[in-house]
């Protein structure tokens, strides 16, 4: 057949538009990236062997909702926070940004033979105090002890479950042409600290994890836009970047992220721009972004920067029409580029 | 960022743009080649090109260090770090480069304590607290990064570190540019040369491009504004009816090079005959070997590499993309044995490859389109 530009080009549609398929032979780092392999494991394996559509964050039973995860970090404790803090903040987190008030948690811990009994205090104790500021009870647990070597000092899972709010009409593919895109803060600290924490590269700056409890942000931006508020979600592994491109895949919508508008701290930055990284790609664990219909995100934003911790929030694009499915950035320097999906760890490029 | 955002500002930026536009004849076509990897990188991070007019295209070049590894390169590699005992180290933009087999990251998966490391030092030091384990450090790079594999090397033989070796993948930048000005069918009109390079080598052997090919070479820094005002040298330089060596990073750049980075690199390394280059194939005195007096640290002596070659399959034209002769899709393995998922040529293997980027973004790569 001959080869024109148009047949290669729907080729390659063609092999693009088919279900993802778990191919690998092994896992690697990758697949728990957030970005492509980490969509192929859960679109290909997981979620066709449950019989669903997606392995959603969160999913409402009655008027309830109940969502889980894991943690894993290393090493435990870093700037701005630690293992114990993160698994509530994580969970909570989950759950506001699908529309629900976080009532309850339960935790099970993986400990590693040989943990200080004094770390595992801080910890717990580290647990209680985010448990409290979050407004959540910890009603229920389990603890396992594997052999030295077997996990990496500890090993957190937490279920969240809360209360549906009736004012949330939030949904993925709800984005509508014309919506505008809101973060509720600076982006790539909590990534940043701990890429620095780990000490792998001899770079010191003052930057903290950014995790803290998102309610009081969706509750607030529920107050002000109600029903005009699209989709809210929690920014984690993959960061920013990763969240825009499943959303406009979702939606079939194009998403314009203007990026001299993307709030971030200058510490990071420069981090960043050493190690070769974007900041959009890096996690949070406290920053929320928020799709609202353009006759309410004004005063969604003036909402969301009512609250403590999201005095920094800012409108950093716009959802378009074309193309479908791809988030493009308006660069500072005027011009344009694609930003795509992750398809690993974001890694340091000498290159 | 204080003295990096001065070189990113938009107006600035509008203003060369306007120049460029008064300086291009409206019916001609420029081709201009960027050679590096890290300018390819600005270009692509800040959308350098959207600001261009339509009838300046800038083609992607050859000089990403990581990309341009042969496959069997890196299968050797993957060999090395499964050896027992070894901590194999790397560069972060290694890991995901694919060999015949698999990639470093794969073999990480399957048990080989690969470990990434952002300078040779690191690497040395990993040896250092680690003596009963044998460190190795895969050395990838032009003559950017070379010098820091050397000054390693020279710490470590100082020190006695007899656990530390190097796995040299370095390579020279004037080889393979004279390779592709030599090809009959090459349509470029000039050249925006590589500025890390020139830290070290100077602008001085870029001199052969203007005086034996008749093609403009202009030395850029890296950041946008930097990009764009080369872009308009080059531009002058052929309104101009001029073809010369113009060094634009002139704050880093000095026209004889860095004498200090050459001398340790004559000592440490010495040219191997041939080196494989992915998609370009072999290269006359295109790689680096460690020197007679570091053999003793050169992985391929202390272990058994097992030397894989795996040919790029023959229908690659890699080359015939990066001079331009041929778009992406009108290669004959695009998008059916070359995929980004399973790459061949180097112009796959970066994400910001020519190839790549239109097998990811289609016509959008290429139009601009307006949003």
């Amino acid at each position: 057949m001959e080869r024109t530009e148009d047949h290669v080009l729907g080729l390659i549609e063609r092999v693009k538009s088919k279900p993802l398929r778990f191919r690998d032979e092994q896992i690697t780092m990758a697949h728990g990236a957030g970005g492509k392999a980490t969509l192929t494991l859960i679109e290909g394996l997981l979620a066709p062997a449950f019989g669903i559509d997606e392995l959603a964050d969160a999913a409402a039973v009655g008027e309830l909702a109940v969502t889980t995860d894991s943690f894993v970090v290393r090493p435990i404790r870093f700037p701005g926070g630690s293992i114990g803090e993160l698994a509530v903040n994580g969970t909570v987190n989950d759950l506001a940004v699908s529309g629900a008030r976080p009532l309850a948690l339960t935790l099970s811990l993986v400990l590693e033979e040989g943990l200080s009994a004094d770390e595992l205090r801080a910890e717990v104790e580290a647990i209680a105090r985010a448990a409290e500021a979050a407004g959540v009870r910890i009603v229920a647990g389990d603890t396992k002890v594997v052999e030295r070597g077997r996990c990496d000092s500890m090993y957190v899972t937490t279920t969240g479950i809360g209360r549906l709010d009736p004012r949330a009409q939030l949904s993925p593919s709800s984005l509508r042409p014309g919506d505008r895109i809101l973060v509720s803060g600076p982006v790539g600290e909590h990534g940043t600290a701990i890429m620095l924490a780990r000490g792998e590269f001899e770079l010191d700056a003052a930057i903290e994890s950014d995790t803290k409890p998102l309610w009081p942000a969706v509750d607030a931006l529920l107050d002000a836009a109600g029903d005009s508020l699209r989709c809210v979600r929690d920014a984690t592994r993959g960061g920013v970047a990763s969240v825009l491109n499943e959303l406009a895949r979702a939606s079939g919508v194009a998403i314009v992220v203007r990026e001299a508008q993307v709030p971030v701290h200058p510490a990071v930055a420069g981090a960043c721009e050493i190690l070769g990284i974007d900041p959009m790609y890096v996690a949070n664990e406290g920053t929320l972004v928020a799709f609202a219909a353009p006759e309410a995100a004004d005063d969604a934003l003036a909402a969301l920067r009512s609250v403590a911790g999201c005095e920094a929030a800012a409108e950093i694009g716009e959802v378009k029409t074309e193309p479908p499915g791809m988030v493009l950035v308006e660069t500072g320097f005027g011009g344009r580029r694609v930003m795509d999906m992750l398809v690993g760890d974001p890694l340091p490029r000498i290159c | 960022m204080k003295y990096v955002d001065e070189y990113r500002d938009a107006e600035l930026g509008r203003a060369l743009a306007a120049e460029i536009v008064a300086t291009v004849e409206p019916g001609r076509h420029y081709k201009v080649m960027e050679v590096c990897g890290g300018h390819t990188h600005t270009i692509y991070k800040y959308g350098v090109d959207d600001l261009l007019p339509a009838n300046v295209e800038l083609v992607h070049g050859p000089g990403c260090p990581v990309c341009v590894i042969p496959m069997g390169r890196v299968d050797d590699g993957v060999a090395v770090a499964h050896e027992e005992g070894v901590i194999f180290t790397c560069f972060g933009d290694m890991m995901r480069v694919p060999g015949g087999d698999g990639t470093l990251l794969e073999a990480k998966a399957e048990g080989a304590d690969i470990r990434m490391v952002y300078s040779p030092l690191d690497a040395l030091r990993i040896a250092r607290e680690n003596p009963d384990r044998e460190v190795v450090f895969f050395a990838v790079g032009f003559e950017t990064t070379a010098p820091s594999t050397a000054l390693t090397l020279m710490r470590a033989k100082a020190e006695g570190v007899r656990n530390f070796s190097v796995f040299c993948n370095h390579v020279t930048i004037v080889p393979p540019l004279r390779a592709l000005l030599e090809s009959p069918d090459l349509r470029l009109d000039g050249f925006i040369g590589p500025g890390h390079v020139s830290t070290v080598v100077g602008a001085r052997p870029f001199e052969f491009i203007p005086a034996d090919y008749g093609k403009p070479v202009v030395i850029s820094g890296f950041e946008p504004l930097d990009l764009l005002q080369s872009v308009y040298m080059v531009l002058r330089q052929l309104a101009d009816g001029r073809c010369e060596v113009e060094n634009q990073y002139k704050r880093v750049v000095p026209y004889d090079g860095n004498p200090q980075a050459l001398a340790v690199l004559a000592e440490v390394f010495e040219l191997r005959p041939h080196f494989e280059w992915r998609g370009l194939g072999f290269i006359s005195h295109s790689g680096l070997k460690l020197s007679e007096a570091y053999r003793d640290f050169d992985s391929e002596l202390r272990f058994a590499v097992p030397g894989v070659r795996v040919a790029d399959p023959k229908a690659c034209q890699c080359g015939e993309v990066l001079k331009g002769v041929i778009k992406p899709w009108e290669c004959k393995v695009f998008g059916t044995a070359c995929t980004p998922e399973r790459p061949i040529g180097t112009c796959m293997v970066s994400s910001e490859g020519a190839c790549a980027a239109y097998y990811n973004y289609g016509r959008f790569a290429r139009e601009r389109v307006v949003v």
